[in-house]
C-alpha cells in the first residue's frame, strides 16, 4: 500500500511539474505535428499507400516524440539536486521508477491521441473504425516505449551527452516492441479487425511489456546509486 | 547501538582512492564536525552515509543496519549542496510532497509548521521559481528537517547562505542538538562548527587523520587541528 502511495505521489508530482512548465510537452507535441505535416506535404500517397504506411509513420513519430518526454524524466531531477533528495528518502527506487514511468506514459499517450486526429485529417484516413483495438495497441506499445525510455533516462541522467545517448541506447531495444505495434496499427487503421492471426503480435507486445517492466523494477535501484 | 558505524570504507573513482580505510563510530546525540580541505573526501563520505553512493570496500551502518534500509532512510535528513526542491511547485507543495514521501501522518500540518518556522508562511503558495536565493535556502532547511530526522547529514550547510538563512539553520541545529539528535556536518567554517560539535573528524586526502572529542583548545584555536594533523 505504501509503495503504491509513493508511486502515486511521484507520478502526481511529475505530471504537475510538467503541466506547469510544459517544457517537454510543448516540444514533443510541436515535433509530432510538424513531422506529420511535413510527411503529408513531402509525399502524396494514394489511399492504399497511406493505409500501408500508417502504422510505421505513426509509431516513428511517437517514438521520436517520446524521446523528448523521456529525456526530461530524470533530467528534471538534476536541477537543485532533487534526485539526491528522492534517493535519500524512504521511497524505493522501484516506486520512483514506476511513478515516473506512469507519468511519462500518460503524457505520451496524450500526445498520441492529439496526433491521431491530425493524422486523420492530413492523410484522409478514418482511424476511428476500430478505436478499441487501436487504443489497446497504443496502450501496450506506449507502455513498452515508456518503460525502456524511463529506465535509460535514469541510466543516462548523469551523462553529458544524455540527449544523444538516450535514443542511441533505447531504439535498438525498442524494436521488438515497435515491430508488432506498427504491424497491428496498420491492420487496424486499414479498417480490419484484430483477427486470430494478429494475436501473436499482441502476445509479443504484452510479453515485452511484462519482461521489461519486471527487469526495470528489479534493476533501477542499482542504476540510481553510483 | 551506534548511530553511525563507518567500517573501513574505501571509495575509488576509477583508480583514484577518494576514501582510504575510514573507520569510526558516532554515538546517538553526538555532533560530529567533519573537517578537511577541498577534495579531502568529506562529501564522498557523507554521500555514502546518506545511501547516495556505494562504498567500494567496507560498509556504513546506521543504527545497526545497512544505510540503504528503508527504515534508516526515514530517519535521516540530508542537506547537501543543492536545495533539492522543485521550482515548478510552491513552497507548500514541495514540503507536502516530501512529507507524503516520508509517510508523515499530517503532511499539510508539518508543512505549515515548517513554513512558519523558516519565515516562509506568507510565501507558502508562491512557486519556488519566484523565490529569492535566501528564501530557497530556508525552504531547503525546512525540507531537510521536515520529518524530524534522528540523524542529520549536513554538507557545507552554511556555505553561501544569507544572514537570515544562517540564523534559521543555526536555530534548528541548536534545537536538534538539545533534542539529542545525531548530527554530522562537513564544513569549512571551523569556528562555528567547533562551537557546535562534540566530536571532530579530520580527513586528509581520503584518510582519517584525526577522530576524537572536541577540546577547548580546538575552539580557542581552530587552526590547531590542521597544524597537528593536517597536511603541512
Amino acid at each position: 500500500m505504501r509503495f503504491l502511495r509513493q508511486t502515486f505521489v511521484i507520478c502526481q508530482k511529475d505530471l504537475r511539474a510538467e503541466l506547469r512548465s510544459k517544457e517537454a510537452l510543448n516540444a514533443s507535441l510541436a515535433f509530432s505535428v510538424v513531422i506529420l505535416l511535413l510527411f503529408s506535404f513531402a509525399f502524396d500517397p494514394t489511399a492504399e499507400q497511406t493505409r500501408e504506411i500508417s502504422g510505421g509513420l505513426l509509431w516513428l513519430v511517437f517514438a521520436f516524440a517520446g524521446a523528448l518526454i523521456l529525456n526530461r524524466s530524470f533530467a528534471r531531477e538534476l536541477a537543485n539536486d532533487c534526485l539526491d533528495a528522492l534517493v535519500a528518502s524512504p521511497v524505493p527506487g522501484s516506486a520512483l521508477f514506476l511513478g515516473k514511468a506512469i507519468a511519462n506514459f500518460v503524457l505520451l499517450l496524450a500526445i498520441e491521441f492529439i496526433c491521431l486526429p491530425v493524422f486523420g485529417v492530413f492523410y484522409n484516413v478514418r482511424w476511428t473504425t476500430h478505436l478499441g483495438a487501436l487504443t489497446l495497441i497504443l496502450v501496450l506499445g506506449t507502455w513498452g516505449l515508456t518503460v525502456i525510455g524511463t529506465m535509460f533516462s535514469a541510466l543516462t541522467v548523469n551523462l553529458r551527452l544524455r540527449e544523444l545517448m538516450l535514443p542511441v541506447l533505447c531504439y535498438p531495444i525498442m524494436i521488438p516492441c515497435l515491430l508488432p505495434a506498427i504491424q497491428l496499427s496498420t491492420v487496424v487503421i486499414a479498417g480490419q479487425p484484430l483477427g486470430p492471426d494478429m494475436m501473436e503480435g499482441l502476445r509479443l507486445l504484452v510479453g515485452f511489456d511484462v519482461i521489461f517492466t519486471v527487469l526495470a523494477l528489479a534493476l533501477v535501484e542499482t542504476v540510481l546509486i553510483g | 547501538m551506534s548511530a553511525v558505524t563507518v567500517d573501513h570504507v574505501w571509495k575509488f573513482y576509477g583508480d583514484f582512492p577518494a576514501l582510504r580505510d575510514i573507520a569510526f563510530q558516532v554515538e546517538p546525540g553526538q555532533v560530529l564536525a567533519l573537517l578537511g580541505r577541498n577534495g579531502a573526501g568529506k562529501t564522498t563520505l557523507l554521500r555514502i552515509m546518506a545511501g547516495l553512493s556505494r562504498a567500494t570496500r567496507g560498509k556504513v551502518r546506521l543504527f545497526g543496519s545497512d544505510c540503504r534500509d528503508s527504515a534508516n532512510r526515514a530517519r535521516i535528513g540530508v542537506l547537501g549542496h543543492g536545495i533539492a526542491v522543485y521550482d515548478e511547485l510552491s513552497a507548500n507543495e514541495n514540503l507536502q510532497l516530501f512529507g507524503r514521501l516520508y509517510g508523515l501522518p499530517d503532511p499539510a500540518g508539518a508543512a505549515r509548521q515548517w513554513l512558519e518556522r523558516t519565515g516562509l508562511d506568507r510565501a507558502g503558495e508562491a512557486r519556488v521559481r519566484e523565490f529569492s536565493r535566501g528564501m530557497r535556502q530556508r525552504l531547503a532547511v525546512a525540507r531537510a528537517f521536515l520529518h524530524n530526522p534522528s540523524l542529520l547529514l549536513l554538507d557545507e550547510p552554511f556555505t553561501a547562505l544569507d544572514d537570515r538563512a544562517i540564523a534559521v539553520l543555526q536555530e534548528v541545529i541548536r534545537r536538534a542538538k538539545r533534542e539529542q539528535r545525531t548530527l554530522i556536518m562537513s564544513t569549512h567554517q571551523l569556528r562555528e562548527a567547533l562551537e557546535l560539535a562534540t566530536h571532530v573528524a579530520l580527513i586528509n586526502r581520503g584518510r582519517l587523520a584525526f577522530y576524537g572529542e572536541r577540546t577547548e583548545e580546538m575552539v580557542q584555536d581552530p587552526a590547531w587541528l590542521y597544524r597537528h594533523y593536517g597536511e603541512a
